[in-house]
């Protein structure tokens, strides 16, 4: 019989609530069939499940324990996570909450050798980076998937066993009332790094494992110092190795240092060596007589694998189940709400009946291009931050060395962090638009670029869950056969709205369901318009066809191609 | 491509030995590492770069 942890875990910064076992189901006389059962209630679990129900789609999310997860684990949000935050109604919230930043710092021998600003466009409503600690975020999708009537969050209850057929998985799952058996359409294994399915499944993860090993802790400390990445190569008291700080809400800072080759995470967690070297860094910080608090710790080491690919017959891979990514750059929660956000509308439309056959494929192949592109990206950084060989050690090094007099390896400190994938080559992509004749905005496969229509005013808050075509002009109406065949196309079912960008003041433009006044010429500008012109846009945001002047046929083919029918 | 000449590589030669037993033998492969990186960055030629370095790597 599954027994989680009753008694709720201890933290500094955050007060954990214990949740009733769901145990209705045991002993139930019929097993119940759910369109989606979501496999783990971390942060891509739980955005999954808030996604499908802002499709519509019901599902019911099992998580192992009853509380939030141990420990601040994924602590830097990107501004794209906060985008796809933003969609499943939380981002407010996460803001309120975090600590914005932009900046990045690398020191070597007491000198700051890189410092690197990312770019804060006055275009985007959020920060390059939000600092906050994995529970606080796990504690606001929680909340937000109890007040939501479609998804079923089902606390103690961990599945021990998967039988798939044609049609429908059916998992075996324990809790602390007993077991109980539960059919899905689909099965998304969002358990993480350790995924129960994965293993059920004997699915084999690709790529590199990493040698380094490295501690993080989270201690409780005011040092006065603003929310930057620090970044320490070779400091004394740990020679050779790297050690990263950032800063997180509630005087929270997380330290990492690379242990020294041949120290076992165990001797490396005893309370006083991570006393020793944790007061270290902060001497060399300047922290004449430190005082702090340890509030959790744990032991990582650098992989950068992924599954080849992502769907199983009814079970679908996302976040850490899918792939392990170092952590340097931020990459693993990052790279789960891209797995995730991709993987619901398409989900979505495939339960509705409204997907052509390679719609939900087009996930894995999407998704696995991108981690493959990420473990390339991570594989630079890593190499960089705790060389896998004598020869990377020794140029490493010489980079070090040479980095306090000479510029040009300066750059080599970039720490390449997460960024949106662009799905560049994907097959739901028009190959017949005018895509190539664009001179600038965002290409076939890209993410929409935010615009700031007014103060607190943004594009991506006018975005649901559909597709849209964004449409440029300088007319009073949007022409009647594009009118009439985004209204087909919506009494087939596929949600399909007319965003208006008028480029001059009207008041209103007929034909369209919304209207944003682009009379400045900013966002046409930004999006490589001239007069007229339109996006076609999936409901994760990623653009799928543009022209410069669109036809009702052209329109209805860029949206079969983008339902995956071509 | 400019060569040196043979008075040109006797200064080099000399200066390569006695700046190697400047930095010690415990600092010779990080003194190469670093002055290789200056050479590379000098050329301005990734592709010649990698040529050389296959050259050296010969015989050893």
């Amino acid at each position: 019989m599954h027994q989680p942890h009753s008694e709720p875990r201890r933290s500094l910064y955050f007060n954990y609530q214990v949740f009733p076992a769901h145990t209705a189901s045991v002993g139930a006389a019929r097993v119940e069939r759910k369109p989606v059962v979501v496999v783990g209630a971390g942060p891509i679990g739980l955005t999954t499940a808030l996604d499908l129900a802002r499709h519509g789609i019901a599902c019911v999310v099992l998580a192992a324990e009853r509380q939030v997860s141990e420990g601040s684990r994924a602590i830097v949000f990107t501004r794209r996570s906060l985008e796809i935050l933003q969609q499943v109604g939380v981002a407010e919230r996460v803001c309120e909450l975090g600590l914005p930043w932009s900046c990045g710092n690398s020191f070597y021998r007491n000198q700051r050798v890189f410092r690197m600003e990312s770019p804060h466009d006055p275009d985007d409503r959020y920060a390059p980076m939000t600092n906050l600690q994995q529970p606080c975020l796990e504690q606001v999708l929680v909340e937000a998937a109890e007040a939501d009537p479609l998804v079923d969050l089902r606390w103690g209850n961990r599945v021990t066993g998967l039988a798939q057929h044609d049609d429908v998985a059916r998992l075996s799952i324990d809790t602390p009332a007993g077991s109980y058996e539960l059919d899905a359409d689909w099965v998304v294994a969002a358990d993480g790094a350790r995924s129960t399915l994965r293993t059920l499944l004997a699915l084999k993860l690709e790529g590199t494992a990493y040698e380094g090993c490295f501690v993080i802790a989270d201690i409780k400390i005011d040092l006065g110092l603003p929310t930057e990445r620090l970044a320490y190569f070779d400091p004394d008291w740990n020679p050779g190795n790297t050690v990263l700080m950032h800063r997180e809400p509630g005087d929270i800072w997380r330290i990492d240092y690379q242990l020294p080759a041949n120290e076992t995470p165990e001797q490396a967690l005893k309370p006083e060596s991570l006393r020793e070297r944790i007061n270290a860094q902060l001497h060399m910080l300047g922290v004449e007589d430190p005082q702090w608090e340890m509030d959790w710790s744990s032991v990582y080491s650098a992989r950068a694998l992924t599954l080849p690919n992502y769907i199983h017959k009814r079970v679908i891979f996302a976040g850490d189940a899918a792939h392990l990514l170092p952590i340097f750059g931020v990459r693993g929660a990052n790279t789960g709400f891209q797995d995730c956000h991709g993987l619901v509308w398409k989900l979505a439309l495939t339960l509705k009946g409204l997907a052509g056959p390679k719609l939900l494929p087009s996930y894995s192949t999407e998704r696995v291009s991108a981690a493959r592109e990420i473990i390339s990206e991570a594989g630079k950084s890593t190499r960089f931050m705790a060389p896998p060989t004598a020869g990377y050690r020794l140029v490493r090094d010489a980079v070090l060395s040479l980095s306090l007099t000479q510029a040009f390896v300066r750059p080599l400190y970039h720490w390449r962090t997460s960024r949106p994938h662009d799905y560049a080559d994907s097959l739901l992509n028009c190959a017949t638009d005018d895509n190539a004749r664009f001179t600038a905005g965002p290409r076939n496969g890209a993410p929409l670029l935010n615009i700031r229509l007014a103060a607190d005013d943004y594009l991506f808050d006018h975005l649901g869950a559909c597709f849209y075509l964004l449409y440029f002009t300088e007319r009073v109406c949007i022409p009647s056969d594009v009118v009439e065949q985004v209204q087909a196309i919506r009494s087939s079912g596929v949600p399909l709205r007319i965003i208006a960008i008028a480029q001059s003041a009207q008041a209103a433009i007929s034909g369209a369901d919304q209207l944003i006044d682009g009379s400045t010429g900013h966002f046409a500008a930004r999006y490589g318009i001239t007069r007229e012109g339109a996006y076609l846009v999936r409901p994760d945001q990623h653009i799928c066809a543009r022209w410069l002047q669109v036809s009702a046929a052209q329109l209805q083919s860029a949206l079969d191609t983008a339902l995956g029918k071509h | 491509m400019h060569t040196l000449t043979a008075a040109d590589l006797e200064v080099v030669y000399d200066v390569l030995a006695e700046a190697l037993d400047q930095a010690t033998p415990a600092k010779a492969e990080l003194f190469l590492t670093k002055l290789a990186l200056l050479c590379a960055q000098s050329l301005g030629d990734a592709q010649a770069f990698t040529e050389l370095t296959g050259s050296a790597l010969q015989d050893l």
